[in-house]
């Protein structure tokens, strides 16, 4: 059996449990904790019947075993509120934070365009932006590595039952954190998102419309391959990332059409928006952990 | 119908609602003419956003002539009587806008969510409703996609989050009177009588008018509206008639219906780029039960790729889509002309 990197995964709820059953399958990383602060919490529960070690007293009911436990990655499935002191007590025991929630302290990280990066910088905490933008932002970089690209705007469509009671609470962050990672990740001068919500039944797919607007006029051929090579890239960790229409070339404007399906593991297929979060969460993991593997790399405690 | 006696409170939605079909290219000193107008016929009331709420400027809905900072400030400062609104959709907009507009100088703000999810309207009305004199309005859009029962329990969502008035809006002017009528009821019986409600209607059925006498019946006390009915679609409900039928029923609204008359046919209609009226595409909007602002998406999809705007605006409706999805529009053009040349191979 290959060697793997011990992971926590820190909030039991829909996207924790989900992270969890994805990273059950990876070569590299091995799920050993699941962090809540519900006792009776049924993430909890069913985190323990899979065999890992669970405590209901918060981060605080793991620091003091972690380090034996040979823990070295963390994810944050909690909330932009509590992500900080988590990721402080972590980083103290020498484990890297990735962070799902829009706490956003550290760098972001969108896998097809700038996990290499974030690697190589060794940075104790990245952050993955937000599901719109873990969607969206790689064909922004499509368009962008191939001309400057002076306006980038997303939409992203959700079903109502995918759109948690954290999202809801705080919508203004998804808006806010997107359109910093199109300008930042994807390399817009200037970013733009819109999310909306829709209840129709059954649920509908995540769809993303992705409008970029050029300086100059585009290159039709080249934004066209550069577009289709970065979907492939992201169809490795989301099958179900697909190009329905376009680009569409009008004027200066390029516009893309997708759909995200989920892969269904603890999550409806539909939730394609979470699904790509705890993909993307996994995929950063693991190329962590191949590079502490390969010796390249040594989280250190800060 | 007996409204006599009963007092309203007319809104607006010219500079607002009318961005639409002027795709969002009125003026500032368009703006400044027709508000200063409408101050001078008594309008207590007006809306000057982007059609789709601050923050709204956008390849997805569209770049405006100016931004919204520039109409309010421009706006705000030239109105005597008139209280300005601005609407806010929660996913395009953010509580910075919403800063930026109390800056300059609204007296209303307007939160608006589809109907079914006001639960994300939470940080904004929470946050309005600090404002000392901040009137804080919820706004349910496409009212008529849920039963009276499930919509009363979100508009008191919005009144828990410090909404001191609700509106039920008809977005895509589907609803009868006998709809408005079992919504406002239930309304009225069921929120705190210190919270006020609202009826934003859109004519593309030609209800209008009777709807918002229908709001009004059953305990409804804004109304919104627009002169020459400049607005998406077939346009908000025409206000200068309505306030005449008002004026002949006996309800109090306090505007001065020559004034305003003169405002509609003057001023309004001359800026406009098309007529906005009932027509085959807006009349496909309320039989369908789709966004009114869909319409001049559908109509420019549907020359570009060869297509029935009709065909595209019953099929947005039958995919159930709410407001904000313009991007739909173009991606289902693309689906349908797919498909038709298809058949034709």
């Amino acid at each position: 059996m290959s060697q793997k990197i011990k992971a926590a995964i820190i909030g039991p709820g829909n996207i924790g449990t989900d992270l969890l059953m994805k990273a059950l399958r990876s070569d590299v990383i091995e799920p050993v904790w699941m962090v809540g602060v519900v006792p009776d919490s049924p993430g909890l529960a069913r985190a323990k019947e899979l065999g890992l070690k669970t405590t209901a007293e918060g981060v605080d009911g793991m620091l003091p075993q972690m380090k034996a436990d040979g823990v070295q990655i963390c994810f944050d499935a909690t909330s932009a509120y509590v992500h900080e002191e988590n990721s402080r007590k972590v980083n103290a025991e020498g484990a890297v934070m990735i962070d799902l929630t829009p706490a956003a302290i550290g760098p972001f990280c969108v896998p097809p365009v700038n996990l290499a990066q974030a690697v190589e910088q060794q940075a104790m905490n990245v952050n993955m932006v937000t599901c719109g933008g873990q969607a969206t932002i790689p064909l922004v970089a499509a368009v962008s590595r191939v001309q400057p690209v002076s306006y980038g705007e997303i939409v992203a469509t959700v079903s109502s039952k995918s759109a948690g009671p954290g999202t809801r609470k705080n919508i203004d962050e998804f808006t806010r954190t997107t359109a910093l990672g199109i300008e930042k990740v994807g390399g817009a001068e200037k970013g733009k998102a819109i999310i909306i919500i829709n209840p129709a039944e059954p649920p509908l797919i995540m769809r993303d419309t992705v409008h970029c607007l050029t300086v100059d006029e585009p290159d039709q051929e080249a934004i066209t391959k550069s577009i289709h090579d970065m979907i492939a890239e992201v169809q490795k960790y989301v099958p179900g990332y697909t190009l329905k229409n376009g680009p569409v070339f009008d004027g200066k404007r390029v516009s893309i059409y997708m759909e995200v399906e989920g892969l269904g593991d603890f999550l409806p297929k539909y939730a394609g928006n979470l699904d790509i979060m705890t993909a993307a969460g996994l995929r950063t993991a693991e190329m962590y952990a191949e590079e502490i593997l390969a010796g390249n790399f040594v989280p250190k405690a800060s | 119908m007996d409204l006599k006696g009963k007092k309203i409170t007319v809104h607006d939605m010219c500079l607002r609602d009318g961005m639409h079909p002027k795709q969002h290219q009125i003026t500032v000193d368009e703006m400044v003419t027709v508000a200063k107008a409408m101050d001078e016929a008594g309008i207590p009331m007006i809306e000057v956003t982007h059609g789709d709420g601050l923050g709204g400027a956008s390849v997805n809905y569209g770049f405006p002539a100016n931004s919204d900072e520039e109409y309010l400030t421009a706006v705000c400062g030239a109105v005597k009587q008139t209280k300005v609104s601005a609407l806010l959709l929660p996913g395009i907009g953010t509580v910075d806008h919403l800063k930026m507009a109390v800056d300059c100088g609204i007296s209303c703000i307007r939160v608006a969510t589809h109907c079914t999810e006001a639960d994300v309207s939470e940080q904004h009305i929470t946050m309005a409703a600090k404002y000392d004199k901040l009137d804080t309005v919820g706004f349910l859009m496409m009212a008529h996609m849920i039963e009276p029962e499930a919509l009363v329990e979100q508009l008191k969502l919005m009144e828990g989050y410090g909404a001191n008035c609700v509106y039920i809006t008809d977005s895509a002017g589907y609803m009868l009177p006998d709809d408005v009528t079992a919504r406002v009821a239930l309304a009225r019986e069921k929120l705190d009588p210190a919270t006020e409600i609202g009826f934003h209607g859109h004519h593309n059925m030609g209800m209008g008018i009777a709807n918002s006498l229908a709001a009004v019946e059953a305990g409804a006390s804004r109304i919104d509206g627009s002169l020459a009915g400049l607005g998406a679609g077939a346009g908000n409900t025409p206000l200068e008639v309505f306030l005449a039928v008002c004026d002949r029923m006996g309800v109090e609204t306090g505007v001065d219906l020559f004034k305003a008359m003169d405002v509609a046919e003057d001023l309004i209609l001359p800026m406009m780029d098309h007529m906005v009226r009932v027509d085959r595409d807006s009349l496909t909007l309320g039989w369908a039960g789709v966004y009114s602002s869909f319409l001049l998406f559908a109509k420019r999809s549907a020359a570009k790729y060869n297509l029935s705007s009709r065909d595209i605006l019953v099929e947005l409706g039958r995919r159930g889509t709410v407001g904000g999805q313009e991007d739909m529009i173009e991606d289902l053009a693309l689906d349908m002309a797919r498909q038709r040349d298809a058949e034709k191979a």
